[in-house]
């Protein structure tokens, strides 16, 4: 079959030229790097006493050693020497990084101190307050997955009847267009008094930033839809039914998923704010909480964390596009 | 051809059409743009009947009339007796453009019209039989995207044809085919319409398509579209570009488009 595309992108065509050098010294540099940074913060002398700092070193080493270990393992596994390869200057520069933060902080407290907690101090707050930090980790994910779906569902069925129902324009777009532009935080202090609990007006908050840009992107999707599609699919013998649900809808599904996409931003953003204000749980509460208690490390693992979590969930988003989307060309990678 | 006979199991008789003092026109910006001026046409039960005129002068808004696409204006438009009132799966058009959905593999877009008429269960072989026949069987799990201009438009005619149509209505359905795909596809053409019975309306820029494949030729003025002319073709299939009748009637219609002088 003759039917294979070449789907690279000029990015990695030029990763890839630049990248000529045998890979298991590239990726042994990169090891030798971790290993020097774990070095380096063992041994350099410290201002004040980090009781993490030989558990972070022997991390730092551990991961010089696996890196190693695995640029031995890539000459027989290609796919993972290809990663290695096209990784390791990252990886080293991850390492440069680390030592930098090393330097500036616990060992010449270049930067003032109780507001720049040195990495050690990071993995302390990792591995003594997980509980409370996996605990917030639960809270926010419920939070935000109840609210996301709800919000998802909601607009998306909007701008579908919206874009395909003249009646349903008529009543809601005017509805739309003066409550949607509304930032949903500014709802924050009514939702809290109107709801019975701060989970459900956090539910209804984080709903609504995610179900207007749906229902947005949702509805210009399927009234962009090329009216030819209509046209074929009735000569056909196509009723509104499958019109609706095998023409419009899939044809306006890249406009969903920038939706969706748009909505998960939006929906990060409030629930934070309603974590901080209102509900007494989840990350934005712990972000809150270790500020009053100036626990600046902890404030520092719980945006490590987020970040962590945000990235996650839009790749996760990505890959769902990926396949709904592949018969879409010039996808964007993330 | 195999899959000729198999498309054939259940042959639909074709079926009359009407078309009376039909006229309709655009509205651009206001002012109405007439496009088709009292047109008057009757296609016999099995007829393969061609229309050829200048570009722009409304040979594709008849069509869409035919297929109950838009109401005309004025007029009528009787198919089997009954007036056109909307689109019906008894007449399928091949439009101008392939259009094939992006998002359905070439099989998934062949299955269109069976899937929205509840038939694809029983019915599926009918799928591959009409792949077959256009020559895409092979290329049924590929999106539209990775296909070439003349694949979609054959893959276009395969998702008309599974349909088993009564009337059939092509609009250029050759236009955009590389001249031997062309002329496989107007033999191919000419043998399914035989074997199945179909009645056929083509559109077609192309006066040697008209002659090859249509028993009636019939000639439409600058915009507003009026008849201008009808020519018979009498010739028996299969038909043969050589056939010095056929240079006759090239010149006839050439001179009736207004192209006399440099032929
Ligand atoms: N939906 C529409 N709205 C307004 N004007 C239209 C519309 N569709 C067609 N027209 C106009 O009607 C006229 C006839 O169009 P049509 O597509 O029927 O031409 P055609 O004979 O098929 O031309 P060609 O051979 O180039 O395909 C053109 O002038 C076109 O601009
Ligand atoms: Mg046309």
């Amino acid at each position: 079959m003759t039917s294979e595309t070449i789907r690279e992108e000029p990015a990695a065509y030029l990763a890839g030229s630049a990248a000529r050098a045998p890979s298991f010294a590239r990726v042994a540099a990169a090891g030798l790097a971790w290993l020097g940074a774990g070095a380096l913060t063992y041994l350099l002398p410290e201002q004040g006493d980090w009781p993490y700092t030989a558990a972070y070193a022997a991390l730092l080493a551990a991961i010089g050693l696996a890196l190693i270990l695995a640029g031995i393992l890539g000459r027989v596994l290609p796919r993972l020497d290809e990663r290695l390869r096209v990784s390791s200057p990252r990886l080293v520069a991850v390492a440069v990084l680390l030592t930098v933060w090393q330097l500036v902080t616990a060992k010449y407290e270049i930067l003032p101190m109780p507001f720049f907690p040195p990495p050690q101090a990071i993995l302390e707050v990792f591995l003594d307050d997980w509980p409370k930090l996996g605990e917030s980790i639960w809270h926010s994910g419920w939070l935000l997955a109840g609210g996301y779906v709800i919000g998802a569902v909601a607009g998306f069925l909007t701008g579908v009847s919206i874009g395909w129902s003249r009646a349903a324009a008529y009543w809601v777009h005017p509805v739309l267009r003066f409550v949607g532009p509304l930032p949903a935080t500014a709802w924050l202090p009514i939702a809290f008094f109107v709801f019975p609990s701060s989970w459900s007006a956090s539910t209804f908050l984080v709903a609504l930033a995610t179900g207007f840009p749906v229902a947005i992107l949702t509805w210009s999707g399927v009234a962009s839809v090329n009216s030819a599609y209509y046209d074929i699919a009735r000569t056909l013998g196509a009723r509104p039914r499958f019109l609706i649900l095998r023409v419009a809808v899939p044809a306006a599904m890249p406009h969903v998923f920038v939706g969706l996409f748009m909505g998960m931003g939006a929906s990060f953003a409030v629930l934070v704010v309603a974590e901080m204000l209102g509900v007494k749980a989840g990350l934005g509460w712990y972000l809150q909480w270790a500020q009053g208690w100036a626990a600046y490390a902890n404030m520092y693992a719980a945006l490590i964390v987020m970040a962590l979590a945000a990235s996650g969930l839009i790749t996760l988003l990505f890959r769902l596009r990926d396949r709904l989307l592949a018969w879409q060309k010039g996808l964007v990678r993330w | 051809m195999v899959a000729v006979a198999a498309l054939t199991e259940d042959t639909a008789a074709g079926a009359p059409l009407a078309i009376r003092g039909v006229s309709h026109e655009f509205d651009i910006e206001g002012t109405p743009l007439p496009v088709l001026d009292d047109i008057d046409l009757d296609v016999a039960p099995g007829e393969f009947v061609a229309l050829l005129g200048p570009s722009g002068c409304g040979k594709s808004t008849l069509l869409r009339l035919v297929a109950g696409l838009e109401p005309p204006r004025a007029g009528r438009i009787l198919f089997d007796g009954a007036p056109v009132l909307g689109p019906h799966p008894s007449r399928v058009v091949v439009f101008q453009d392939p259009t094939l959905y992006p998002w359905r593999t070439v099989e998934g877009n062949v299955s269109v019209g069976l899937e929205a008429r509840g038939l694809l269960r029983s019915q599926r072989h009918r799928v591959g039989d009409a792949l077959r026949l256009v020559g895409l069987d092979g290329f049924a799990r590929v999106y539209p995207h990775q296909l070439s201009g003349g694949m979609a438009q054959r893959a276009a005619l395969a998702r008309a044809l599974v349909n088993d149509p009564q009337l059939l209505i092509l609009d250029e359905p050759l236009g955009k085919l590389d001249s031997l795909t062309r002329l496989t596809m107007q033999s191919e053409l000419v043998s399914l319409w035989q074997r199945k019975g179909f009645t056929a309306l083509l559109v077609t820029h192309d006066v040697e398509e008209a002659l090859l494949l249509a028993s009636r030729v019939v000639v439409l003025s600058d915009r507003p579209a009026r008849i201008k002319a009808e020519v018979a073709n009498d010739l028996p299939y299969p038909r043969h570009r050589g056939d010095p009748r056929l240079a006759e009637l090239r010149h006839e219609v050439l001179s009736l488009l207004g192209l006399d002088a440099t032929w």
